[in-house]
């Protein structure tokens, strides 16, 4: 290969440069306003200039409100969040790893047709069982619970999870499985000693996509949880920029502390979610 | 098969059994409830399960019966049409350009690709609030967002009211733009990464032996690498297309209904009908139709992958 310059690859490079810039006008804009005071965010002649210093009074003011504008702070939402998120993720993980090893190791007749008529429970618009829902989770007990929304996840979390795990689990050779079953292993113990032990990256894929998922999820959140204290984060911050005293600054600086965790397990395991994505995931 | 056989495939059955039973309850159970809301007098917070035929849906589709009902519905459809081309467009294109570029064996391609596929990361709410942010549209005399930046590079004639502007071209709201950028935004890298993971499994003798052929790099992405890049099209359109069939959060963040119903759609109609208006039979009925309309993509879907033994 020679070394001189080729105008094709430079254009190339000129434009995957460009696009990468574009993408990353919201960062721009978010980081350059949350950064600003709320005098110099009100200046609109300086929008898309950076802050002339960095100021962190609207990352104080998204995180603990300001009481005495009436303004909430995002803060105890964060932590509902994190509350709602883990155990909805585990559990629904634990579910998915089940699943996936009966429709890949024990299929039982007439599991073709249920597998596909599960699976559809993925791609319905959520709309058309919301209000059963909200009737169903308050008979039960759980109506507008953190536990309620949980169970929410968890149940509608089955098709994607079962999905990534009984495609992952189809990889390991049925010999493995039938030689562990000839040394007397039964289902549990085929589970445990041969499944439990490979499957860590596919929890590893499943956990990431279902955290992703959950932690930015709004519909169940903003329609089950009336409750301004136990809101997640999401609906915390739609409330915010849909109040009436806009502060740019604060809205773009919650904006910023809401995305923050998804982007952070993107930029580190970037990889794992990718195959969550391809696995044939989808946001709702 | 021996007793103990028999036992094992009796236990994985009822290992997975809770989760068929949920699902059965939580989607098909609710689905039917809702179903029958539709086709109820429930109107207001007290349930009421009076039946009372198709009137609900009558009442989105005529003007005569329906009133504000069916001029706000038909809108929502149109948006909803727009807004799911407009958007497939936007996400097909720039997810295949992008794709094509980062194969080309270029340096850096991890940290492009991030770039491209952060979007995916985060909440459509966060989108919402942000994008909202950059196309507001501020005053004549003190613009903001976009047109600010507009009138800072001397393009003071591209100015416009963005989200707010309520004209149409024919029964298409330009109001959607920029709500299609900012999802088309999000959705991009998604596009891009289905179209790499189709480009990678493409092997490179393939391609050599083109080349050998004598087909140019052009030609080789032409005739050999799209056509077997078409089934990864199909399956993009149909996971989009029902992400915009049924898309909410997005615009009930970024823009509401927007003046005059602008950029309304079916999803916000539904949720603002029932959760604000307390007219729970029209929001089930709405929200029966929007499930016709993502299923009528995704059943086919489904049948054709199972058929094919793809993964999905």
């Amino acid at each position: 290969m020679t070394a001189r310059f080729n105008p094709a690859r430079f254009a190339v490079y000129m434009l995957l440069i460009l696009f990468a810039l574009i993408f990353l006008i919201p960062v721009y804009v978010l980081l350059g306003s949350s950064f600003k005071t709320f005098a110099e965010v009100q200046d609109l002649s300086k929008m898309w200039s950076l802050p002339s210093s960095i100021n962190l009074e609207s990352f104080q003011a998204a995180w603990s409100g300001i009481p005495e504008q009436g303004l909430r702070g995002l803060g105890p939402n964060l932590i509902n969040s994190i509350k709602l998120t883990i155990p909805a993720t585990i559990i629904s993980a634990m579910l998915g790893s089940m699943n996936g090893y009966v429709l890949s190791k024990w299929k039982f007749p007439g599991a073709n047709i249920i597998f596909p008529l599960m699976l559809f429970g993925m791609f319905i618009p959520y709309q058309a069982v919301l209000v059963p829902l909200t009737v169903t989770l308050s008979r039960i007990g759980l109506g507008g619970t953190l536990w309620g929304l949980i169970l929410v996840h968890v149940v509608y979390g089955i098709p994607i999870t079962t999905l990534i795990f009984r495609n992952y689990y189809a990889e390991v050779p049925n010999e493995m499985v039938e030689a562990s079953r000839i040394d007397g292993a039964g289902f549990f113990g085929i589970y445990r000693h041969i499944m439990f032990p490979l499957s860590l990256p596919g929890f590893v894929v499943v956990i990431i996509w279902q955290f992703t998922n959950i932690w930015n999820e709004f519909l169940f959140a903003v329609t089950l949880l009336q409750k301004p204290e136990l809101q997640p984060i999401t609906v915390a911050l739609r409330n915010l920029s849909g109040s009436q005293i806009k502060e740019w600054n604060v809205v773009m600086a919650g904006a910023l502390i809401a995305a923050i965790p998804t982007l952070i397990v993107y930029i580190v395991m970037g990889r794992y979610f990718i195959r969550g994505l391809l696995a044939g995931s989808v946001k709702g | 098969m021996n007793s103990q056989a028999r036992h094992e495939r009796w236990i994985a059955f009822l290992m997975i059994l809770p989760s068929i039973i949920l699902l059965a309850i939580f989607v098909y159970g609710f689905i039917a409830w809702t179903g029958i809301v539709s086709i109820s007098k429930w109107d207001g917070i007290l349930p009421d399960y009076t039946f009372v035929g198709l009137s609900n849906y009558q009442k989105l589709f005529s003007l005569e019966t329906g009133g504000i009902s069916a001029v706000r519905f038909r809108i929502d459809l149109w948006n909803t049409l727009f807004f799911t081309v407009f958007f497939l467009f936007l996400c097909l294109l720039f997810g295949l350009v992008l794709a094509i570029l980062l194969d080309q064996k270029v340096k850096g391609e991890g940290i492009f690709r991030t770039v491209y596929l952060f979007p995916m990361a985060i909440s459509f709410v966060v989108t919402g609030v942000v994008w909202q942010w950059i196309f507001a549209p501020g005053t004549e005399s003190r613009p903001r967002g976009v047109n600010a930046l507009l009138g800072m590079i001397g393009l003071e004639n591209l100015k416009w009211g963005w989200y707010t502007d309520p004209t149409r071209i024919g029964p298409l709201h330009i109001a959607l733009i920029p709500v299609v950028i900012a999802a088309a935004w999000q959705m991009i890298g998604y596009t891009m990464a289905m179209y790499l993971a189709g480009l990678r499994g493409i092997p490179d003798d393939l391609r050599e032996a083109a080349r050998v052929d004598g087909a140019t790099n052009s030609g080789v992405y032409r005739h050999v690498i799209m056509p077997l890049l078409r089934p990864i099209t199909f399956s993009a359109l149909i996971v989009l297309g029902h992400i915009s069939l049924k898309i909410f959060d997005l615009i009930y963040t970024m823009t509401g209904k927007g003046p005059a119903f602008a950029t309304d759609v079916p999803g916000v109609f539904m949720f603002e009908t029932t959760f604000q208006g307390n007219h729970y039979a029209q929001g089930a009925a709405i929200s029966i139709i929007m499930l016709l309309m993502v299923a009528l993509v995704i059943i086919p879907y489904l049948i054709y992958s199972f058929r094919q033994e793809v993964e999905l």
